[in-house]
């Protein structure tokens, strides 16, 4: 996953410092600053936890507010959410088990990396199979071309 | 000339299926609880707090368990309707009283009426999680075998009731 981070580090790194890319700097980091988890003390103080709760609640779907993932909604439900996933790492659930929880109860859609079943199976290999359409599209013309 | 026509059988094709996903309402969702017994608690009594209301005790009836807060608003619209059909005694009524303040959720009690039978206060919305709360007012039918056979989001009123919930009751029956 690329974080906010890493595209900043990388739009800094490919412009050459003016004036004006200075104040843009300034303003992206300005943004950035907002862009971290909304809860106002860490979860976790073992940062791996911390790292694998922050990114768990970046893939849950708050269903209230339903563009937005739990981690950037302060609706209580997300509250409520953040608070029930915190409790499964601490308990020591796996990350396999924190999603069977949610979407047992809140259905697929919760999750923005839906489980693969039977029902979401075309959702998973719909882009495989898309992609050996266009290979043999691709392949039928390039021999045409090359016969001609 | 015969293969120019795939295009076109393609699009035709996966058209119906735009046309489908159009039409639903994507924030209703789907429960995956339909079909499925209800999930356990047991929590205190919002009218008597030293009571404990277990949720095996709720089983051998057919009940319709509602969602409510104070804070919500579409559950004062539906307040009139959960009168009235409490009156019928048509269905027992379980409350869920849903991350509220005790005292305003006695006074709304007092002030508009209480249709239901027993109500549970859940502060913590624990309980809520556990059936798939996400906005209230939600209302879950409850057959005798504690299985629940729908679910409605959204204020209930005479139509839904007559179209979803008494048909979901008599579909159970047979």
């Amino acid at each position: 996953m690329i974080s906010g981070k890493e595209t900043l580090v990388g739009l800094l790194l490919t412009m050459r410092i003016n004036h004006n890319n200075l104040f843009l700097a300034l303003f992206l980091c300005l943004i950035m600053s907002f862009t971290h988890a909304i809860d106002s003390g860490l979860a976790f103080s073992d940062p791996k936890l911390q790292q694998r709760y922050e990114t768990l609640i970046s893939e849950i779907r708050c269903l209230v507010c339903q563009n937005q993932s739990i981690k950037s909604s302060n609706v209580f439900l997300a509250v409520d959410l953040r608070n029930e996933v915190r409790i499964m790492i601490s308990e020591g659930k796996s990350n396999k088990e924190i999603a069977n929880f949610l979407a047992d109860r809140y259905g697929e859609f919760v999750l923005y990396r839906p489980r693969f079943k039977t029902n979401t199976i075309f959702l998973w290999l719909s882009p495989f199979v898309f992609l050996m359409i266009g290979l043999f599209v691709v392949y039928k013309v390039v021999r045409k071309k090359i016969i001609t | 000339m015969k293969k120019h026509y795939l295009p076109i059988l393609f699009f035709l094709a996966i058209m119906p299926i735009f046309f489908i996903g159009m039409d639903r309402d994507k924030s209703v969702l789907p429960s995956p609880l339909i079909g499925e017994k209800i999930p356990q608690f047991s929590l205190p009594s919002l009218i008597n707090s030293e009571l404990q209301i277990d949720s095996s005790e709720l089983l051998n009836n057919t009940f319709l368990f509602n969602v409510w807060a104070t804070w919500c608003v579409g559950c004062l619209e539906e307040h009139d309707f959960l009168m009235k059909l409490s009156e019928s005694n048509e269905i027992p009524i379980v409350g869920l009283n849903w991350r509220d303040n005790h005292n305003d959720a006695l006074a709304w009690l007092r002030d508009y009426g209480n249709p239901y039978t027993i109500i549970a206060e859940d502060v913590s919305g624990r309980v809520a999680i556990d059936w798939g709360v996400y906005g209230a007012p939600e209302s879950f039918l409850v057959n005798s075998n504690g299985i629940i056979i729908h679910k409605h989001l959204g204020p209930l009123d005479d139509d839904i009731w007559e179209r979803d919930f008494s048909r979901a009751i008599i579909n159970d029956a047979n």
